[in-house]
């Protein structure tokens, strides 16, 4: 699958429109599975075009600050994210980010490649199993009252209050997010919701789209070191950014009437399958 | 102004940011593909760039000389700054509503976030 010693390599037009073809369908499939683009284009890019993996997690970061911000507006208007939350955890996740891209340029790119890998291969099982929310609503503990992180949500036309707990749990996981945010350059927004969700069993619609919101804060207390390191090379971003952002938009729209049980089965074996030739490549060198 | 109201802003916000940031990097792009579609793409080894994409000065002077590259890096650059914005305004909103708690709390994360990107400056 590895095309790292091609001999005649892409032009730049031909590279341009493979690599927006590619993300378009990442942005497509990550917004109908909930799992974001970055997560598909990491490896897309590294296994099937042979781009350095600093490149291609530079590439992946703007495209998570992208479809984050371009889906808030939606989610929004929904009224279930909860920016007090939201805003809170985001001191966990911004200082993870940090550390995790101060980390990313003494990692490898091997060591880099194995625990993307790693991820892809928790993502997969995810979206197998499916995302779904825990039963169950709790009472608002002592801390998550005092920072008024509880609050309500529509369910059924009739706004329900909701209780919050183990506020520092989801505050722990949520520095690991960030974290692994920075230091592969994804969304990680399978693990903020398991953060809000299973930890501080926040009600699972509140969590998603409160993760969403989140997601581009804390890429973007990555950019900045990626910037200056130069991972984020306009070349290789441009039609990351503009394919996934554009797939993304197009999910949201469609995902009413999608099958989504079996897109999900599709896209964990997918996501799969790059995570063992992630690991092997990596293990191996050759990524 | 309620948390709703706010929220409702910032999304608004967000999102015009996005479209904006969307369309300068795709002119920037259509600009450096008219001059640029024959060169190789040679990404298997990492290269840091130049100044031109690596430093906001650096963006801005090669931008002033129409410079392709640049152009996309500013738009990609504007779309890093929208969840910035983000924090802004909801650290103003909390302000207004009053919420000392609230404000704080966005000012750190205002903070870190500018950090890094001052450390890239």
């Amino acid at each position: 699958m590895s095309s790292g010693g091609l001999a005649d390599p892409l032009t730049a037009l031909e590279f341009t429109a493979v690599v927006f073809a590619l993300s378009s369908l990442a942005g497509f499939l990550g917004a109908l599975t909930g799992l974001g683009g970055g997560v598909v284009v990491v490896p897309a890019l590294t296994l099937a075009l042979g781009v350095d993996m600093k490149y291609a997690i530079g590439a992946s970061l703007v495209s998570v600050i992208a479809t984050s911000s371009g889906a808030a507006a939606a989610y929004v208007r929904e009224g279930f994210s909860n920016i007090r939350i939201g805003m809170f955890l985001e001191i966990a996740t911004t200082l993870g980010a940090v550390g995790g891209a101060f980390l990313a340029g003494r990692f490898s790119t091997h060591a880099l490649a194995v625990v993307f890998g790693l991820v892809l291969a928790q993502a997969a099982y995810q979206s197998f199993k499916g995302l779904s929310g825990h039963s169950g609503a709790v009472e608002c503990d002592k801390l998550a009252a005092r920072l008024r992180l509880c609050g309500d949500y529509p369910v059924n036309g009739s706004l329900q209050p909701y209780g919050v707990r183990n506020v520092p749990g989801g505050f722990a996981v949520m520095f690991g997010a960030g974290a692994l945010s920075g230091l592969l350059g994804i969304g990680s927004g399978a693990v903020k919701v398991i953060a809000m969700d299973s930890i501080m069993r926040v009600p699972f619609k509140v969590s998603t789209t409160t993760s969403n919101f989140m997601i581009g804060v804390t890429a973007a207390a990555s950019a900045g070191l990626y910037l200056e390191r130069g991972y984020i090379d306009p070349r290789v971003a441009m039609p990351v950014m503009l394919g996934v952002l554009l797939g993304a938009l197009l999910g949201a729209k469609v995902l009413v009437h999608a099958p989504v049980k079996a897109l999900r089965i599709v896209f964990g074996v997918v996501i799969l399958a790059l995570a063992v030739e992630m690991i092997a490549n990596g293990l191996t060198g050759r990524v | 102004m309620d948390d709703r109201r706010l929220e409702s802003i910032i999304g608004q916000l967000l999102q015009a940011g996005v479209l904006f940031a969307a369309a300068i990097v795709l002119a920037g792009g259509v600009l450096y593909l008219a001059g640029h579609h024959a060169d190789p793409a040679a990404y298997h080894t990492f290269v840091a760039g130049g100044a031109n994409i690596r430093s906001l000065s650096g963006i801005v002077q090669a931008v002033a000389h129409g410079d392709s590259v640049a152009i996309m890096q500013m738009g990609l650059l504007l779309l890093i700054l929208t969840p910035i914005a983000r924090v802004v305004v909801a650290a103003v909103g909390f302000l207004l509503e009053r919420d000392r708690l609230y404000t704080a709390v966005s000012l750190i994360v205002l903070v870190i976030l500018v950090f890094s990107l001052i450390h890239a400056g």
